[in-house]
């Protein structure tokens, strides 16, 4: 356990690190530059108009749905990369139950294809 | 001197800040001059000359930028949220610089030599999608809310296919450290056997680090600059930094799961005279030149188009293709490379 965790403290420096070189730049455009604020310099950029409305409206579900189908297939990999790793070890067996399920992932992928998820117009 | 550097606490945590740093340095001078290349690059290839003011042949340029960005008024938007607003471009940037702790410059040369490296790698590329969104909500605007909306549901979706290729990679060589997956390509590189998944992975990188063809997070034309419309000074330059600095790393990531790594193209006398880290670095720039080659050369693909190659063709042809790759290793014997398992 100390020796898998001591494997990740280069990981936890080189993050600190590039956070305070991150946070210096900033700082030092902060700190050099002049700054000179009014309204209308401040207010969100709209091709010259006041802006109509505020930015965070309705916006397409297909976002949405688009994030949902990644969670599966996403979680699917996941599933996959275990397997990959270790299919010389598991053989035929662990080879034939990745197979099955991948069947019942492609019936649902050809479903959500035949229903219209993945059209985008 | 050895026994304080291998054998004490605060000895050890200074070799692996010095580790760091002799990554980090190189790596941002790499990115400052990164911007440098692609305008020569682009330059040349439209008959132009580029940069070349500011010292010779305009080497100084990268730095200019730099000074000029850092004496600019850092614009804080009125409705913006201003922690957010903040927090985006220094997750943005801290993630491209924190994803290259992994990447081997030689047999064993890396910051941490993890045995899950290329989990690492894309459990970073997952959450580098936060600093998009948050750059998008934070600022409050209409064009930076679009472009973070595209760029999120674009690199999402792209995800996928480049996990399902690294997934029929790791199934030849049995071990999710790079430095196997590197030494596993000894006899021959992994773009020769793997070819279509090689090229699905180019085009992945290239919908992954929103450059052209796929720029529909930053579409000039339609959206203005996207989910950093509202930045000004450092903090649109750290936005521009990670863009570059994720540019390299996907070459990088590129060289060593299909083009070899370090390893020279033939195991021969000429060949083997150059160091390893040249070699890597010959191939991350031969694929930066396709990047910028890329740009120059294809108009911007349309949005509908880029989900369609995405959901309906990259990711059941990868799915396949892994089958496929499983299939023939159960076939004919397992580990057709020599893998490590």
């Amino acid at each position: 356990m100390q020796a898998i965790l001591g494997n990740y403290l280069p990981v936890l420096i080189f993050g600190v690190i590039s956070l305070i070189i991150a946070c210096a730049m900033l700082g030092a455009a902060l700190f050099c530059a002049k700054q000179k604020p009014y309204a209308e310099k401040n207010s969100p950029y709209e091709c010259g108009f006041p802006a109509f409305e505020d930015a965070r409206q309705l916006f397409d579900v297909r976002y949405y749905l688009v994030g949902i189908l990644f969670t599966i297939f996403d979680l699917e990999m996941v599933f996959l990369f275990p397997w990959a790793l270790t299919l010389s070890k598991i053989g035929m067996f662990g080879f034939f139950s990745m197979l099955a399920f991948l069947v019942v992932l492609t019936v649902g992928f050809i479903y959500e294809w035949c229903k219209g998820a993945l059209e985008w117009d | 001197m050895e026994h304080f550097f291998l054998h004490t606490m605060v000895g050890s945590i200074i070799l692996i800040v010095l580790k760091v740093l002799a990554v980090l340095v190189p790596l941002l001078i790499g990115v400052a001059y990164l911007t440098w290349i692609e305008r020569k690059v682009l330059a040349a290839i439209m008959l132009r000359k580029g940069p070349n003011v500011v010292g010779p042949f305009g080497l100084l340029q990268p730095f200019a930028d730099a000074v000029k960005m850092i004496f600019k008024e850092t614009i804080i938007p009125a409705k913006a949220n201003r922690v957010l607003f903040f927090i985006a471009p220094i997750l943005g940037f801290s993630l491209s610089m924190l994803a290259w702790a992994v990447i081997p410059a030689n047999d064993g040369w890396a910051v941490a030599n993890l045995n899950i490296g290329i989990l690492y790698l894309l459990a970073i590329s997952s959450v580098s999608i936060y600093a998009t969104l948050l750059a998008g909500w934070g600022s409050n605007s209409k064009y930076a809310l679009l472009g973070a909306m595209r760029a999120a549901a674009q690199m999402i979706s792209y995800e996928l296919a480049m996990g399902l290729v690294i997934a029929s990679v790791l199934l030849l060589v049995g071990s999710a450290n790079l430095n196997d997956i590197v030494l596993a390509q000894r006899h021959v590189w992994f773009f020769l056997p793997m070819f279509p998944m090689f090229i699905i992975f180019f085009i992945s990188c290239l919908a992954e680090t929103n450059r052209p063809p796929f720029d529909f997070a930053v579409g000039e034309s339609e959206l203005v600059a996207g989910f950093f419309a509202e930045y000004s000074s450092m903090a649109f330059g750290l936005f521009f930094l990670a863009e570059y600095g994720n540019m390299i790393l996907m070459s990088a990531i590129i060289s060593i799961l299909f083009l070899g790594g370090w390893l020279p193209p033939l195991d021969y006398v000429p060949f083997t005279w150059i160091p390893g880290p040249f070699w890597l670095i010959i191939k991350i720039l031969i694929c930066l030149f396709c990047f910028i080659w890329v740009r120059s050369a294809f108009p911007r693909y349309r949005y509908d188009q880029l989900m369609r190659l995405g959901w309906k063709v990259f990711l059941p042809f990868t799915l396949a293709w892994v089958v496929l790759t499983a299939g023939f290793m159960m076939a004919t014997g397992i580990g057709i490379y020599g893998g490590a398992a």
